[in-house]
């Protein structure tokens, strides 16, 4: 892990080092070899281990092994999800075409309901969030109110990856039971972070993926119980319940259940100390740059937040004023501190956060956003390392951030 | 030096980079996004603000070991110089949206980010270069490939941007030994295609894109006299010298070509007349700025207002276009300057709007905008001849 030993890796949320467990369980698979699908000894020693992975996963989150279908990745499982579901209410109902979903979804989320809406007649609702993120239970129940009839589904995440406010699922399951519309759960920043249950009343399907949580990349899972029926994301052997075809990733599901089970194994104590090393972090943040404002749900005490999380234990987020954000990830990276602007990008681009915008906050200052990561492996010195270098961040950035126009000269 | 190379993910720039890398500075890529909307795949040979050409780029930092970042400009680039573009043409002129972008985004915006960050200097693959006079001042200089050269684009360049300004490709002898180099180092862009004309105008078809962006109102095309020949889709959209597009179903008199002569943006009417009424042989150029240390005849100019001697220079209107002998001199009006330039000999096809930039010999004086530019009467009188 030299990653973590040469810097301080701030950025655990975009992925996490493999954990020894799963890195173990990895190499001893890819080792070992065999397609699970094969009849022979080979064959089966593969099958072993990847359905020991997927009992680990499915025990993680209180669901029987059958009911999940192993993925690349949490991208596939959600596209999966909302596609499968979509497809099978619109079938059994022609009138279901309303996707009912949150603003502040990850766009594995977002642009799969915008495919629809452009392929498949889909009409998307967007509920509304608080400034903190949060979606507003009432609002769902009034939107079901208004014509459950046509909803196809409904999808929220567990917890927000960029701002870290965790949502209340429960809650939002319940609604939608009680309306009898589906509900897709991207769990993939949740899972592993906090208690996710998947068997919560009105829960359809729930995406997860491996390398948020210590388990290797490439690797994730779609909850999908008996009665909910998908339609094939691709066509062949069959191999995940008829809906996914292909060798399934036997070392990579082998590590993701071992993962899993130390994630799990420690949850309570390692909430807490995350939550504590946040606390510490914010603080230390605002006491160096005291414009900066934490986004996202306050967080509870440490101690509580272990019982009932409003919000990720490693997951602090700011807005700098003044600042772009992408300058403030410039210095942290040279001073050896990896940060994440915390908006997806593409060919790393940053752009204002949907998320933020989403909140409510203004686009100049959704430039200025930088999300700091904690994990396992994060200790009070890295810590303290970032906090001590925040405050000459924060003044450079400051200064490249409102240099204005052309460098004055002459008659210009 | 801590030095921020600017990567297109064309060759240039990522050859650019590495020698400076090999000079034994401290170098980081960033290649800036310059399009809200990139697309993921360049399409033929132009442009250079897809998501592939970030990862061209990215590739060539990778290679030459280099910290590697995108940074955001588009909003930047949209505001200061595409608007600019079309806001020039709407009133009437012809704009340089390169250079423009050289003054305003990679060594304004940019260089004053990256001084921000504790770089000293920003790094492109330009064909230039920057020598220093006796006293320490900064010069700029045609590069040692006369073909290749851009420091036309660069005259907009002041002495202090000169200072935060390195071009490493300065003395190289040609654009193929800088594709070999590529080659050599185990860059991916060695032979990527050159990217031509205007980046956000990826198909080439400048008319078209400015009418997809301008509100055009068809109106009349007349000839010097005011008679009307025919009728035009906009008259922004046209350009002085243009001869190509114009649709005039009557031939001229003579039988000969008819160019466009003047944009009339507040009549909405384009002037035409035979190629002859084109030549102008003196130009007033607004907003001079001067590439290093002004000349000495605009140094003993008062403060206040008044009229300096002239001095000899070439000077150049377009990108590619040779440089012409000429005199200019400056005037002042309330601090106001005004840069002055009279051919020696008339030139063709000049329209407010471009830029001259003036030099002595490989030297860049500086650069002003067209503003005027026309025929003093001895001239015409001869072209009437």
């Amino acid at each position: 892990m030299t990653r973590m030993s040469e810097h301080v890796y701030m950025d655990h949320a975009a992925t996490t080092d493999m954990l020894p467990e799963a890195l173990e369980a990895f190499t001893e698979q890819v080792r070992r070899g065999g397609n699970p699908a094969s009849l022979h000894a080979g064959g089966r020693s593969a099958r072993m281990a990847l359905e020991i992975g997927r009992e680990q996963v499915a025990l993680a989150m209180g669901a029987e092994p059958v009911e999940l279908i192993l993925t690349s990745g949490g991208t596939e499982a959600d596209n999966m999800g909302i596609l499968g579901l979509y497809r099978a209410r619109r079938a059994a109902d022609p009138r279901r075409t309303v996707v009912v979903l949150s603003p502040v979804e990850h766009h594995a989320v977002t642009e799969t309901a915008q495919w629809l809406a452009k392929h498949e007649s889909a009409q998307l609702e967007w509920l509304p969030v608080d400034e903190t993120g949060r979606v507003l239970p009432g609002a769902l129940r009034e939107t079901l109110e208004r014509g459950a009839d046509r909803v196809a589904l409904v999808t929220v995440m567990w917890a927000n990856n960029e701002v870290g406010t965790v949502q209340p699922i429960a809650e939002v399951g319940e609604i939608c039971a009680s309306f009898d519309v589906p509900l897709h759960v991207d769990a993939v920043q949740a899972f592993g972070s906090i208690p996710v249950d998947a068997h919560l009343r009105g829960i359809s399907t729930l995406a997860v993926s491996a390398h948020k949580l210590g388990g290797p990349v490439g690797v994730g899972a779609l909850y999908a119980p008996r009665t909910v029926k998908l339609e094939p994301s691709s066509y062949g052997g069959g191999q995940e319940r008829d809906v996914r075809s292909g060798t399934v990733n036997a070392a990579g599901a082998a590590a993701f259940g071992a993962a899993v089970e130390t994630v799990v194994t420690h949850q309570p104590t390692e909430i807490a100390r995350l939550a504590r090393l946040r606390d510490r972090l914010a603080e230390g943040i605002r006491r160096e740059v005291p414009d900066a404002v934490l986004r996202g749900a306050a967080p509870a005490a440490p101690e509580r937040e272990a019982e009932h999380p409003v919000r990720l234990p490693g997951n602090a987020h700011f807005t700098f004023p003044g600042c772009e954000g992408d300058s403030i990830l410039f210095l942290f990276d040279a001073a050896g501190v990896a940060t994440s602007t915390g908006s997806a990008c593409n060919a790393g681009v940053p752009r204002p956060s949907h998320v933020l915008l989403a909140m409510g906050v203004d686009e100049e200052t959704a430039r200025g956003a930088q999300r700091f990561s904690l994990g396992h492996g994060t200790t009070p010195e890295d810590v303290d390392t970032v906090i001590a270098a925040m405050a000459d961040v924060y003044s450079r950035a400051r200064a490249a951030g409102l240099s204005g126009h052309v460098p004055t000269t002459g008659s210009r | 030096m801590r030095v921020l190379a600017a990567m297109s993910g064309g060759v240039d720039s990522a050859v650019a980079a590495a020698r400076a890398v090999d000079a034994g500075h401290q170098v980081t890529g960033v290649h800036l996004a310059l399009s809200r909307t990139p697309g993921t795949l360049r399409t033929g040979a132009r442009g250079c603000c897809t998501i592939e050409d970030s990862r061209d780029a990215w590739r060539a930092a990778e290679k030459l070991g280099i910290p590697y970042y995108v940074w955001d400009f588009s909003e930047r680039f949209q505001a200061d110089v595409v608007e600019d573009f079309i806001s020039e043409y709407a009133a009437g002129r012809t704009p340089n949206p390169c250079m423009r972008c050289n003054e305003k985004i990679k060594f304004a915006a940019l260089l004053e980010k990256a001084l921000a960050l504790g770089f000293d200097a920003v790094c492109t693959g330009h064909y230039a270069k920057v020598v220093a006079d006796d006293h320490g001042h900064k010069e700029l200089h045609r590069a040692a490939d006369w073909a290749k050269d851009q420091s036309y684009v660069l005259g907009v360049l002041t002495a202090e941007q000169l200072d935060h300004a390195i071009f490493p490709l300065a003395e190289t002898p040609s654009k193929a030994e800088v594709r070999a180099e590529a080659e050599a180092r185990g860059l991916t862009v060695a032979n990527k295609p050159d990217s031509h004309d205007i980046c956000f105008i990826p198909d080439g078809d400048t008319r078209g894109w400015l009418e997809d962006h301008m509100e055009l109102t068809p109106g009349r095309i007349i000839d010097s006299e005011g008679d009307e020949l025919g009728e035009h889709r906009g008259a922004q959209a046209y350009t002085v010298g243009q001869r190509k597009g114009l649709r005039i179903g009557t031939p001229a008199p003579d039988g000969k070509p008819r160019f466009v002569l003047e944009i009339r943006p507040k009549t909405n009417e384009v002037v035409v007349g035979p190629e002859a009424l084109l030549a102008i042989d003196v130009m007033e150029g607004i907003r001079p700025s001067w590439a290093g240390l002004p000349p000495v005849e605009v140094r003993n100019l008062p403060v206040g207002q008044g009229t300096s001697d002239t001095f000899d220079v070439q000077v150049q209107v377009r990108a590619h276009g040779d440089p012409a002998d000429a005199v200019a001199w400056l005037t002042r009006t309330h601090g106001e300057d005004r840069l002055n330039v009279r051919l020696r000999q008339a030139q063709r096809g000049v329209a407010p709007g471009q830029t001259m930039v003036v030099y002595q010999g490989t030297r860049v004086l500086g650069q002003a905008t067209i503003d005027a530019a026309y025929a003093d009467r001895a001239t015409a009188v001869a072209n009437a001849h």
